[in-house]
């Protein structure tokens, strides 16, 4: 087992790539990205985007944001030999829209906003608040990790390196 | 951040150990043990412990919920004064000005005014109020899952070092490798791949860096 502070160092990488491959498969084959995950109606890049450039011995960021964003920035940036270091993403469980920021280095999700759930009115509806939330924020978790899981297994079998890196670089390329 | 918020950011962590089977008086007991005690009239910077969800402010374990569905939910309070530097210089020039008037001398030597300045700094935290930031804990008791509603680093740290203080195990942060160890489902020739995995390059021609 190594060290948490060095596996965390070690691995960003393995996040980044996967927030790559994440608007990647949306934007490609969202069919199959989506497959096999319970009542996942939809989901989208939403309105930001940040990508880091470390390659050449040099450290660019690159923020997208806005309602309405393009992304051309982001894919010259891609084309560079950027990766996605940060998303946002909005996804239709059901009949409800989920909204939250991932990020890769560390999958923190931040900015969740579930669907709205009522007020609560007195103390004895706080119990059912706080399950109905804990409910809602399930959905999202539940969500990036049985993505993060589709994306983990094609990483580390003799696949990736065969045909998926080479469709991320023709996706790149002629974008 | 509360869990009740609109918006929220999320930090997941991995339970690491088992619970006696009184789980719940442990719990509550080792809560209370470890409940945020309030600061305002001591002369400290910081004080970081439990308290109930519901209430935030009265950290009182005795009559408040902890478990809701099969989850026992808390926060974690962190009460902070910080001293502006412009006021402590201020008070510091009027003690250093009094301790010469007092003494008769013209100068404090830099031991003296070393004291001097804590003492007027721990003099300043006592009249200061502590400002409290509180951020939610989730723990699925028994999916050993554990949510903690805050990404800020200081917060995870001290979250860290508390659980593991008060409840005598610790947890592990998810983040890319630690994720995919134990949360991806992978069987054990894949986890041997995922320790040699190193960056890829996903421009055309592209490869292993």
């Amino acid at each position: 087992m190594l060290d948490i502070s060095v596996a965390y160092n070690r691995y960003k990488f393995l996040g980044h790539e996967f927030l790559t491959w994440l608007w990647f498969m949306i934007d490609t084959d969202k069919e199959n990205l989506m497959e096999g995950i319970i009542d996942l109606a939809d989901i989208y890049v939403g309105s930001r985007v940040v990508l880091e450039n470390s390659s050449h011995n040099r450290d660019e960021t690159i923020t997208i944001k806005g309602d309405g964003a393009g992304f051309e920035e982001g894919v010259t940036a891609l084309k560079k030999g950027a990766k996605v270091t940060e998303i946002s993403l909005v996804a239709t469980i059901g009949d409800g829209e989920w909204r939250f920021h991932l990020k890769g280095e560390s999958l923190n999700i931040s900015s969740l906003k579930p669907p709205e759930t009522g007020r609560i009115e007195s103390p004895d509806e706080m119990e059912g608040a706080v399950l109905e939330k804990i409910f809602l924020c399930e959905k999202a978790l539940s969500l990036v990790y049985a993505l993060y899981g589709k994306f983990v297994r094609r990483r580390v079998s003799p696949d990736w390196q065969s045909k998926e890196t080479g469709r991320m670089a023709a996706w790149i390329a002629a974008a | 951040m509360s869990l009740l918020s609109s918006s929220v950011s999320i930090t997941r962590y991995r339970v690491t150990g088992r619970l006696p089977e009184a789980a719940l008086e442990y719990v509550r007991e080792n809560l209370q043990q470890n409940a945020v005690r309030d600061i305002d009239n001591d002369p400290v910077e910081q004080s970081v412990g439990w308290t109930p969800l519901e209430t935030p402010f009265q950290p009182d374990f005795e009559a408040a919920s902890i478990v809701y569905g099969t989850a026992f939910v808390f926060s974690l309070r962190m009460d902070k004064k910080t001293v502006p530097a412009k006021i402590l210089k201020k008070h510091l020039e009027a003690a250093v000005a009094g301790r010469l008037a007092k003494t008769e001398r013209n100068t404090l030597s830099r031991m003296e005014k070393a004291e001097l300045k804590e003492e007027v700094f721990r003099r300043l935290l006592v009249r200061l109020p502590a400002v409290p930031h509180v951020y939610d804990v989730v723990w699925h008791y028994e999916t050993e899952d554990l949510w903690f509603f805050s990404n800020l680093k200081a917060a995870n740290e001290a979250l860290e070092t508390l659980f593991t203080k008060s409840f005598k195990i610790s947890i592990v942060r998810m983040f890319p490798y630690t994720a995919a160890e134990h949360l991806c489902g992978l069987k054990s020739h894949e986890k041997d791949v995922l320790m040699k995995l190193s960056a890829t390059h996903m421009q055309e021609g592209g490869g292993h860096a």
